[in-house]
């Protein structure tokens, strides 16, 4: 059963859309920004609205693919798309956005987009590993903190990087704690409920009173488990979906998997738990903790990235998953190499089927995926057997 | 009792009845316009075959692309299930299928009890299909059934192009230049081999090799394909049948 207040949840979409012009003609400052790997934080500090510009609409790539290669992942043309037709009121509504050298193909994207708004390129390390890659990430965040500084006047102050940290936290473990909620069997919530859940946290404009509906939300499906209500039942196959970012308008996999009969009890990616999965350390120098956080995100970017199999392995464990499937957008050359390594690890270390789906945002392929979704799924129904 | 296996393909509709031992019938037609016509027809044709009544079949199940359009079935299971139990169920010893059917090719790998642990499947253009070899042999004026003997003993041109539209062009253009139809015929068919290659070694090779769907008729191909991978494959009378069987297999078990 759907709990009732994701119907709230959903009417975030409408209600920050109004925020966002109030804020914005009310004299507040807004961040757009694309990645997990954005420090919100240093946003918040300067006391601007940090919202997610990711595109995840089929809709605007037709114009983007005027200048942009049509070869390229559906997600860096949505996103140039948005910001070339102006039909994203989050974008219209940004003073300024922050872009990461996270792949080729968005940094490439980020010239072009650097144009039409005042743009901040954070320099990502292409490692982890090791103290130069953290302390050249740690300059990074000084440098956009200067820049954010410089721009609205303003100064971040070590109180307020402080205060904003606690938010981000506070947030972060709301949305943990609701994903760890499908960790129980039966899940209670549908995998498509719990993407719009996280995906929606992105353009929260008042993040506290986000984090009350989520907590809220939180209370009520624990009441459900109490009472034995349930979004699937208990031989429904559980799947853990990993791979690229997936929002509303890019959920079609998910979506397909659901329809099928599966249960996706996890969300690997960046737009699901791979964020959510380290808090930043309040105790430390703020600049220090936060380069910290954000260089632990395990993105196929990084190079090595095998944090990502360790945090799949964990996940898979913890949520008693049947499968892996892992979901590529066309033209993404990092998640669709590593969907190699992804695939002997999932399938030699933790011995559970694997299945990776390349597609982009369109619906021509709908009826191929099926197919290979509902097979996949029969193979271990088969098997358990 | 009995079952049912219907398998709707883009080129074909095949159905087979199974005692729990053996296929006991089997049924052929052109899939046509309507693949519900065609399964209501071949479902009726079948058990006419076979004087069995519809009350003795425990259970329908239907397959390939067309299965959703089955009014009568009492479980869809897609193609890639039920033709690797389709192929364990003709030989237990397979681990691998490799199917080029009308629209669509795939590899399918199975482990020792029949399940699948891995499948690749090729079906978002022609290349590689039975389309791609009706398209070419359309463009060579033979007829699609006359490749392979047309083919054998010849020398195989080169044809670079996998799209089906780009190697339209390339045969025409081939014949233009006043190559023989032996040898583009031959090309077209090394052509599908070196794809299937391809896709074949995504999944890695295991002993045993079932060669099934339409495509598997064509002899000459078979021997190309075997060259290619290194290993003896296997074929049937029953391969285009393997997903019927595959899905009157799943349907017998079921209770
Ligand atoms: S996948 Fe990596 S680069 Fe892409 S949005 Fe997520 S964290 Fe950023
Ligand atoms: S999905 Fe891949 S190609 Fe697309 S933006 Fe993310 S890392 Fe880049």
């Amino acid at each position: 059963m759907r709990p009732k207040l994701m119907e709230q949840v959903e009417e975030l979409r409408g209600i920050n859309s109004v925020k966002i012009k109030e804020a914005s003609e009310g004299g507040k400052k807004v961040v757009g920004m694309y990645c997990v790997f954005s420090p919100q934080e240093i946003a918040l500090a300067a006391d601007a609205i940090p919202v997610t510009l990711c595109g995840t609409k089929q809709e605007p790539i037709e114009e983007a693919e005027k200048e942009l290669p049509r070869n390229l992942c559906p997600l860096i043309k949505s996103s140039y798309g948005f910001a070339i037709t102006d039909k994203c009121p989050y974008f219209y509504f940004s003073d300024v956005l922050l872009a990461e050298t996270t792949c080729d193909g968005k940094k490439k994207m980020y010239e072009l987009m650097g144009k039409i708004k005042p743009m901040h390129i954070m320099n990502l390390p292409q490692t982890a590993e090791g103290e130069e890659a953290l302390e050249y990430w740690r300059k990074e965040m000084i440098r956009f903190k200067s820049f954010l500084e410089e721009k609205f006047g303003v100064e971040i102050t070590e109180e307020k990087l402080r205060d904003a940290i606690k938010l981000a936290n506070r947030e972060r473990k709301a949305m943990k704690r609701l994903h760890e909620l499908n960790a129980h069997k039966p899940a209670p919530l549908t995998g498509m409920d719990m993407m719009l859940a996280q995906w929606l946290k992105g353009f929260n404009v008042d993040k506290e009173a986000g984090i009350r509906l989520i907590e809220e939300l939180i209370e009520e499906v624990e009441k459900q488990i109490e009472e034995g209500k349930f979004a699937f039942d208990e031989n429904a196959p559980r799947v853990l979906l990993t791979g690229v970012p997936i929002g509303s308008g890019s959920e079609k996999v998910l979506k397909i998997l659901e329809e099928a009969g599966a249960s996706v009890v996890v969300l690997e990616n960046c737009t699901g738990y791979k964020s959510l999965d380290v808090m930043v350390d309040e105790e430390k120098e703020p600049m220090l903790a936060l380069a910290e956080k954000y260089l632990a995100t395990p993105c196929s970017c990084l190079t090595p990235n095998t944090a990502r199999l360790d945090l799949i392995e964990r996940l898979a464990k913890e949520y008693q998953v049947d499968g892996v499937l892992d979901l590529t957008w066309q033209a993404c050359h990092t998640y669709n190499i590593e969907s190699f390594t992804v695939k002997n690890f999932v399938k030699d270390q933790l011995n559970l089927p694997f299945l990776q789906i390349e597609t982009d945002y369109s619906e021509s392929d709908v009826g191929q995926i099926k197919v290979r979704v509902e097979a996949f799924l029969e193979s271990f129904i088969e098997t358990a057997k | 009792m009995y079952s049912i296996g219907i398998d709707i393909g883009s080129v074909a509709g095949k159905a087979v009845i199974f005692d729990g031992k053996e296929v006991i019938g089997k049924k052929i037609l052109p899939t046509g316009w309507s693949p519900k016509e065609t399964g209501t027809k071949i479902l009726a044709d079948i058990l006419k075959e076979v004087r069995i009544e519809r009350n003795q079949v425990k259970s329908i199940v239907g397959t390939g692309y067309g299965r959703v359009a089955l009014p009568f079935i009492e479980k869809k299971v897609t193609e890639i299930t039920c033709h690797g139990r389709g192929a364990y169920y003709l030989d237990n010893s397979i681990r691998t299928v490799i199917d080029i059917g009308g629209q669509d090719s795939k590899v399918i790998k199975l482990n020792e009890k029949g399940n699948i642990v891995d499948f690749l499947m090729n079906d978002k253009c022609a290349a590689g299909t039975g389309r791609f070899l009706q398209v070419m042999s359309n463009a060579l004026e033979i007829d699609i059934s006359e490749l392979s003997q047309i083919a054998s003993g010849a020398e195989a041109e080169n044809i670079n192009s996998m799209c089906t539209v780009f190697a339209e062009s390339e045969v025409i253009s081939l014949m233009a230049q006043g190559a023989k139809k032996e040898g583009i015929a031959a090309g077209l068919l090394q052509s599908v081999a070196n794809r299937t290659n391809g896709l074949v070694s995504r999944v890695g090779i295991e002993d045993r090799v079932f060669f099934s769907g339409g495509v598997s008729k064509n002899s000459l191909l078979k021997n190309m394909l075997e060259k290619k991978i290194g290993v003896d494959i296997y074929s049937s009378d029953l391969s285009q049948f393997i997903g019927a069987i595959g899905a009157a297999v799943i349907g017998f078990e079921d209770e």
